[in-house]
């Protein structure tokens, strides 16, 4: 199967390895893995502050890049949930409302595409960790995927998860939220930390690199040990 | 900014940093959503109610001339008074008028948000009357001039302790420390204004347009004598809480108990059809229904925000509500808190005064997971956001939203400034950020690099 990778622009620039990761794990189920390189940003942060102006013109440059692509890959739920549920929003009265519902059609959150599209939860992963899972909320809420990452953790020999108190409830990161009310974003981070240290996990697995970001940034400041981890570098065995 | 987004940011900013009230309110929602799960589990399928209530709703809001007028009109064949009501001035002149022209001097109230929401009480203060809370819980927030803090809950941020102290200060009342002691104390109060109220004022928690008839639901008895003791009996309705049919609250009634407050049933689940009749031993003289339009048929006239109609005011979104949870109700300077205030205060308000609740929001979606009438409470957040844009551009974000755009369009001028970054590493000085994170580090080599070189590298994808 030839897989197009979606890479959100915040792992192209800060978290790479989660892309590497996701191509390692594509290739070695033997895919053809694609990387359309004038691709940017889905334009959620715009779309998030109301500026759907400039949301729709940076989408409609998402959908020309994907127009020829058979499956589009994107190891996030929250820009995944941008393709596949708000650009349908975005372009409800416009002319590309077709193409828009059809990318959304043909793009798959990873651990999804992993699980329900490609029927695999054992990728031959290793990790000596007590590790525990936070669904980020526009994975779990707009998207429905919960249990295809527990089911790829699964398997991932020597890993133990914790599950936290309250793992459905938001992190606080909310994109543009963490800054313009940092106060409650930090309250919110704040007892997230809590529930996951409470698990004593060595690790925070999550599908969105942009929830880590935030947890990772609070967990620092803590003095805490734990690390933040993309369920795609658990799996590509990049944990290290 | 609007000044109510002024006193929003420090309001939030002091209970933010209120670890106590925090844990608090952790511990009372945590304890309330045990409740819920147990009795929604009670229910063949909560979603399938869900979805029916919805549905319920819908039709309602749908027709909602025609179920009006026929709710109305079996009230009134049975000799109930009907007031239409097209804002909330009006609504206050009404029941003001009422309240002269029966000679009333003391009023009594059962628990009521449309009566908060047109600043009811401090009108009829204003006007002569003497005014008095039976909801234990508005009881206590009227004692201490508070507005409630929760739909259902309004004293739900007070200690045990904090409420002794208000009726030692208030009411001359010994210190004690059990909530029975504190209910007796209350009840003391309350029994002796019972009998002399004049009037009594109520709420609707439905109306029923099949027989005409309106149901309130309560936890302490207190809805039952405010509309039976005295003379005369206002009930106080928004138009949309009708229900087509007596049965549709075999559902409601169920799920506005276990959604809002994590009960089976609430204790109390009384029908009103009108005053007494002739011959009969008890019940008011004269029976009222004010229909409180405010806002609402303009709601109603937009497609796209019309489902907020279908609001039973239950709660159930500000309890699951993070926000909620770490700024408290106070915050708002709503009357309405929570998710399903910051959705229809800027309907009901002004967006532009009140758009900031829609962006303080991490629009994790809680609310509509939560809402038994399944109103897209997040969606409607969004919505909000791009209608206040839409209608007044921000200067300063709007140029960044058109700078993102250009960029973002552009692939090799988006990555030739994100390599310039990579040299600043700009994070480090975004103050809202790093005051309580540690920054991102735009890495040394992005994931498109990595890609392009392994591709020279002849690696076949």
């Amino acid at each position: 199967m030839k897989i197009s990778l979606f890479i959100p622009c915040f792992i192209d620039q800060c978290h790479p390895r989660v892309g590497i990761s996701v191509v390692q794990i594509l290739r070695r189920l033997g895919h053809v893995v694609d990387y359309p390189v004038a691709q940017t940003c889905c334009g959620q942060p715009a779309f998030n502050s109301g500026a759907w102006e400039q949301a729709r013109e940076v989408a409609r440059h998402t959908l020309e890049v994907f127009r020829d692509a058979e499956i589009v890959c994107i190891p996030s739920g929250s820009c995944g949930a941008m393709l596949k549920v708000f650009y349908r929003e975005l372009f409800k009265d416009e002319p590309e409302y077709e193409e828009a519902c059809a990318l959304g059609e043909k793009t798959w959150e990873f651990a999804s595409l992993l699980v329900n599209k490609l029927g695999v939860t054992d990728v031959g992963a290793e990790l000596n960790a007590a590790a525990t899972f936070h669904d980020g909320c526009h994975g779990l809420r707009e998207l429905g995927v919960r249990s295809e990452p527990r089911a790829l953790l699964a398997k991932v020999r020597g890993l133990r998860l914790v599950e936290m108190a309250s793992a459905e409830t938001c992190c606080g990161f909310g994109g543009t939220f963490a800054v313009k009310f940092p106060m409650i974003s930090t309250a919110m981070g704040e007892a997230k930390c809590a529930a996951a240290a409470e698990t004593g996990a060595d690790c925070v697995i999550s599908l969105d690199s942009s929830c880590l970001m935030h947890l990772q940034g609070l967990l620092d400041r803590q003095g805490s040990r734990m690390r933040c981890l993309h369920l795609a570098e658990v799996l590509a065995n990049n944990a290290a | 900014m609007s000044a109510a987004a002024q006193a929003f940011n420090e309001s939030a900013t002091e209970h933010c940093g209120d670890v106590e009230h925090r844990a608090r309110m952790e511990r009372a929602l945590n304890g309330y959503e045990a409740k819920r799960d147990e009795y929604k589990g009670r229910f063949a399928d909560w979603e399938a109610a869900r979805e029916a209530a919805a549905s319920v709703k819908r039709d309602v809001v749908n027709h909602l001339d025609t179920y009006l007028a026929q709710f109305a009109e079996r009230l009134e064949a049975r000799g109930a008074r009907i007031h239409w009501a097209k804002d909330a001035a009006e609504a206050r002149e009404i029941i003001a008028g009422i309240a002269r022209d029966n000679g009333v001097r003391r009023v009594i109230k059962s628990k009521s948000m449309t009566s908060e929401e047109i600043h009811l009480n401090e009108h009829l203060i204003k006007e002569g009357f003497e005014v008095l809370e039976s909801d234990l819980g508005e009881f206590i927030v009227q004692l201490r001039r508070e507005h409630p803090y929760h739909l259902v809950f309004p004293s739900m941020h007070l200690t045990r302790h904090q409420i002794s102290e208000t009726f030692a200060e208030k009411l001359g009342a010994a210190k004690v420390t059990e909530p029975e002691e504190l209910t007796m104390i209350a009840r003391g109060v309350m029994r002796r204004k019972f009998c002399e109220a004049d009037m009594g004022i109520s709420g609707v928690n439905f109306g029923i347009a099949e027989t005409g008839m309106i149901s309130i639901t309560e936890n302490e008895g207190n809805a039952r004598l405010t509309t039976s003791l005295p003379r005369v009996h206002v009930a106080l309705m928004g138009i949309e809480k009708v229900l087509a049919r007596l049965e549709d609250l075999a559902l409601f009634m169920r799920m506005l108990a276990t959604a809002g407050a994590g009960q089976p049933l609430t204790c109390y689940n009384t029908l009103y059809a009108g005053a007494r009749f002739a011959g009969e031993p008890d019940g008011p003289e004269q029976f009222h229904l004010v229909l409180l339009d405010n806002g609402r048929t303009i709601a109603l006239a937009d497609a796209e925000q019309r489902d907020t109609l279908q609001c039973i005011r239950c709660g159930a979104c500000l309890n699951v509500c993070p926000i909620f949870r770490n700024i408290g109700g106070h915050a708002y300077g709503t009357v309405y808190g929570g998710p399903i205030g910051s959705v229809i205060t800027p309907h009901l308000r002004g967006l532009q005064e009140w758009k900031h609740l829609s962006f303080a929001s991490s629009l994790c979606g809680a609310c509509s997971q939560a809402c038994p009438v399944k109103i897209d409470l997040a969606h409607h957040l969004l919505r909000n956001r791009r209608n206040a844009v839409r209608e007044k551009p921000p200067f300063f974000e709007g140029l960044v939203w058109r700078a993102f755009s250009f960029l973002m369009r552009r692939p090799r001028l988006y990555r030739a400034v994100a390599r310039i970054g990579r040299v600043f590493q700009p994070a480090r000085f975004f103050t809202p950020w790093t005051r309580t994170r540690s920054a991102p580090r735009i890495a040394s080599k992005s994931f498109t690099e990595w890609w392009s070189e392994a591709s020279e590298d002849g690696a076949k994808f």
